[in-house]
């Protein structure tokens, strides 16, 4: 047993990232959490937003969710979600577009919001990694 | 000979071409395969987290959910076939299209009414062939399946299972039961068509977290665990089908490496015999020939004997 947190970021079709951590933070429907060494176990739904990740070593990790979910016992830390980019794989004008087109569907779109909030953590995950 | 020895030699040489052909696709699904299989290992981390995070949950709050609850009195299933976009792959299609024939069968006889629900072309003709409805098809996927078409199926399956939970005397027709058939990946010689109920689901608890031999940690839901539970299960059922897909995906390859490298070896098969005659064929035509200008001579030499 290491001094860190065993890290899993899980996409539906792979592993993300996975190794030691000294922090994480994601933000639950509820609102930001971090989690350090020593977290209580907690199960919490995910809304879609950016995830950091604090390695050992190395830099920060920064990748964005839709959904999913945050798992935290024994110092082990799942995150699990149908879709997850890593900052470095996001195409930043992509992003925009599509946050342009959202916008431009809001109020006559039902999936416009939705669209939105994951085009917007698109955008802000590629300025913090930047 | 009844057949001449140019029409032999056309036939062993559109047999080879053939199985140039056969050759290619058996390469080619070799090679794929080990993609496939790639992809269903990929997706395990995803599934096995997810169930281990089911199970938490199941096993420290007694939730009811629509998605667990047990219809009393179930009246109505759906039934989702998975089989693959084209053939050639041996009895890869027949086989799944069987055993759903089975349960059909036996949920009939059980007084379910049968709602099918079917991915690739093949199933997609089979039941139009025979004129039975189908009530969703979903095609073009399936020796590469993306996530989506999975979260696709899966949330229309979850729709009419919920719409059948919730009204009893339904004005539309929900199910009471979902079902899936699809091939099972067992090694590369062996896959098993093999039927499963989805819906509603039996969470298998404590697969992985005993062998650990600590208990299930006490987790805190947040917001709470029927929050947690109302969009986990969802993506739990979405997991289930992913894995059915990419395991259909990898057996439909399989099957279809074994068919081809059969047809491959059968058309060398009959190379060798077209071969062999238009051999014989050949050697009796000059023996014919050999004795045709040996009777000549002789029947020249006789009439000049007969001249003199």
């Amino acid at each position: 047993m290491t001094d860190a947190l065993q890290v899993e970021l899980v996409a539906a079709d792979r592993v993300v990232w996975s190794g030691g951590a000294t922090m994480v933070i994601a933000r639950t429907v509820d609102g930001d959490v971090g989690v350090l060494r020593g977290h209580a176990p907690v199960l919490s739904a995910l809304t879609d937003a950016v995830v950091e990740i604090t390695p050992e070593e190395g830099t920060e990790v920064i990748a964005t969710v839709d959904g999913g979910f945050l798992s935290v016992a024994n110092d082990r830390v799942s995150i699990l979600s149908e879709h997850v980019l890593l900052s470095h794989e996001i195409d930043l004008g992509k992003a925009e577009v599509e946050l342009e087109e959202a916008r431009r569907l809001l109020g006559t779109s039902n999936d416009a919001e939705k669209r939105i909030r994951r085009a917007e953590a698109r955008i802000r995950a590629v300025e913090k990694a930047s | 000979m009844a057949v001449s020895v140019r029409e032999l030699r056309a036939r062993i040489k559109s047999t080879e071409s053939m199985k140039k052909i056969t050759r290619a696709m058996e390469l080619i699904a070799a090679s794929r395969i080990i993609k496939a299989q790639q992809r269903a290992n990929a997706a395990a981390p995803y599934a096995r987290e997810l169930t281990r995070a089911v199970s938490a949950v199941a096993t420290y709050s007694n939730q009811d959910h629509p998605l667990t609850t047990e219809p009393e009195t179930p009246t109505r299933a759906a039934v989702l076939v998975v089989t693959s976009d084209r053939g050639l792959a041996g009895s890869y299609s027949s086989s799944v299209l069987k055993e759903a024939e089975g349960l059909v069968e036996k949920l009939k006889a059980e007084g379910k009414e049968v709602d099918l629900y079917v991915t690739g072309r093949k199933a997609e003709a089979f039941y139009k062939f025979r004129g039975r409805p189908v009530v969703q098809a979903w095609t073009g996927f399936s020796d590469r399946p993306e996530f989506d078409a999975a979260k696709e199926i899966g949330e229309k399956l979850i729709e009419v299972f919920v719409e059948g939970a919730e009204a009893e005397a339904a004005v539309a027709p929900g199910v009471d039961e979902v079902h899936v058939v699809y091939t099972r990946f067992i090694t590369m010689m062996t896959q098993k068509p093999t039927a499963v109920r989805l819906l509603p689901l039996e969470v298998v608890e404590g697969t992985e977290a005993p062998a650990e031999g600590d208990v299930l940690p006490l987790y805190e839901f947040e917001p709470s665990a029927e929050a947690v539970l109302d969009s986990l299960l969802p993506q739990y059922v979405v997991s289930r089908i992913w894995f059915a897909l990419l395991q259909a995906a990898a057996s439909e390859l399989a099957q279809r490496q074994k068919a081809m490298k059969s047809a491959t070896d059968n058309a060398d098969e009959l190379i060798k015999k077209f071969t062999r005659v238009a051999n014989q064929a050949r050697q009796a035509g000059i023996t014919q020939e050999i004795s045709e200008i040996v009777g000549g001579v002789n029947a020249l030499a006789d009439a000049q004997a007969a001249n003199d």
